[in-house]
């Protein structure tokens, strides 16, 4: 094995599968989403095949809905959210323009959502200064 | 947009067989955090794989070819020199002459680069069903040498079946190299003329769709619709199938794998979506592989990472035998799990 094999099978030895206490977010996590059954066997099942007929092709197509998850991972803030929902996007041909428009569509409802209290605030305001 | 060269030329380790079955048999499957292919295919009732009636031979006409994609699971280009002799090809017509093989399916490279192409195409025609040709489409735009060629492959009613992995130039070209779109889209215009893709011709061409990343495919079906929609209102263009096929990691696929390091997370993602009802259908159970020097391998795969097949078979298209091939044992690793994963994946697109 000479030096540059070396370093691509050293390169793919490198990556951490170990448990890191003290560490909120581990991207390999995602692919332990299905333990969640450990604890729980009846609920998990239920939730993943509710979430399974959720993202079949519709009403909307799959496409659709990979785009629509993708701007709600964002406004959820869900990291593994969001990694998953890139990829998908990524395998429907979808591309970086729509997904950030995505990105902005959700975050604009976001924003809109605190923005609009804003008249909750002004009508206590309105009532109780003189 | 980088220009890609083949692994051969930039003298990479990953340019020899042996080194990537070494690096595919290390790491993950070598410390016990990834099962090996082989131990599942047992857990599933599935060990050894055993072929079923043969119906394609597919045949590699050389690695030389007028692009150099990222994705290369050959390390195909302009500088690889390995080419099928006639002798070779004349071998491969007495096996489909005598042994009742439906489909000749030719690849390469580039398999029109083969000055013995026409010859081959025009020798092979009376003895099989079919005669696919696995065309880059660019070739067809490539210079003067080339330009009768969609004639000749509809008189012979040649099936296409041709990548574009994307209905834009953007990804097609990341992909495939700068300007491949456009001259795809042109070579399509073409072909369609001849009535390629168009209804009751008779005259078929396939797409294939390759993702250009570390990812797995969408369903084909959606893909297809998606694909027949904007090509036909954008470029007013028509094909028959689409197919998505799984990129392996092989060659310049796994030299991205490992450079971007996307490795191993795409081989958990291959292994974590194995779906055993695709094992019924993979094409190393239908294909036989012939290489451009005539060695016989279970797939074009494994020719590329020079898995012989079983030691008590023939390993020459010169000696087939057919009684013998079909009791073969099926020579699989790692890289098997890209046929298996998901919808599973084949020359002929989605397998379930």
């Amino acid at each position: 094995m000479n030096r540059s094999f070396r370093m691509l099978v050293s390169i793919s030895k490198n990556r951490k599968f170990n448990i890191r206490m003290g560490v909120y977010y581990e991207s390999n996590d995602l692919r332990k989403f299905g333990k969640i059954a450990d604890y729980d066997k009846e609920l998990a099942d239920k939730f993943f095949d509710w979430y399974g007929a959720v993202f079949e092709e519709g009403a909307l197509t799959a496409r659709e809905k990979a785009l629509i998850a993708l701007g709600v991972s964002h406004a959820v803030q869900c990291p593994y959210c969001i990694d998953a929902y890139t990829e998908e996007s990524l395998k429907f041909g979808i591309n970086k323009e729509q997904m950030m428009e995505a990105v902005h569509v959700a975050s604009a409802i976001r924003g809109g959502a605190s923005l609009v209290h804003s008249v909750q605030m002004m009508n206590k305001v309105n009532k109780q200064e003189m | 947009m980088a220009l890609t060269k083949t692994l051969q030329s930039r003298s990479s380790d990953l340019s020899k067989p042996e080194s990537q079955v070494e690096f595919l048999s290390s790491g993950i499957f070598s410390d016990g955090k990834a099962p090996i292919f082989r131990n599942l295919l047992d857990d599933h009732s599935s060990f050894p794989l055993k072929p079923n009636t043969l119906e394609v031979l597919q045949v590699n006409l050389g690695y030389m070819c007028n692009q150099t994609c990222k994705h290369c699971h050959v390390d195909a280009g302009p500088d690889r020199t390995e080419i099928m002799t006639k002798q070779t090809m004349q071998s491969c017509i007495d096996v489909i002459k005598s042994n009742n093989i439906e489909t000749i399916d030719l690849t390469g490279g580039a398999p029109e680069m083969n000055p013995n192409f026409k010859w081959f195409v025009e020798h092979a025609r009376p003895y099989v069903n079919e005669i696919i040709v696995r065309s880059n489409l660019t070739i067809i735009e490539a210079n003067k040498t080339y330009n009768e060629l969609p004639v000749f492959i509809a008189k012979n009613k040649i099936r296409l079946v041709s990548s574009l992995p994307f209905y834009n130039a953007d990804k097609t070209d990341r992909q495939r190299g700068k300007g491949v779109f456009d001259k795809s889209i042109n070579a399509l215009r073409k072909l369609n003329n001849l009535g390629y893709g168009k209804p009751e011709s008779g005259l078929t061409i396939d797409l294939v769709y390759n993702p250009t990343g570390a990812f797995l495919p969408a369903p084909q079906l959606s893909l297809e619709k998606e694909f027949k929609k904007v090509l036909k209102e954008e470029f007013d263009i028509c094909f028959n199938q689409l197919f998505c096929i799984t990129n392996l990691p092989i060659s310049r696929f796994l030299d991205y794998l490992i450079q971007t390091e996307n490795y191993e997370d795409y081989m958990f993602k291959l292994i974590e979506s194995f779906n055993p009802e695709a094992l019924d259908g993979v094409m190393c159970k239908s294909t036989l592989s012939v290489g451009w020097n005539g060695t016989l391998y279970d797939c074009d795969f494994n020719q590329m990472l020079d898995l012989k097949i079983d030691p008590n078979s023939p390993q020459s298209i010169s000696s087939f035998n057919i009684d013998t091939l079909k009791n073969r044992v099926i020579n699989t690793s790692q890289h098997c799990f890209g046929c298996t994963a998901g919808a599973g994946s084949s020359c002929q697109g989605s397998l379930v």
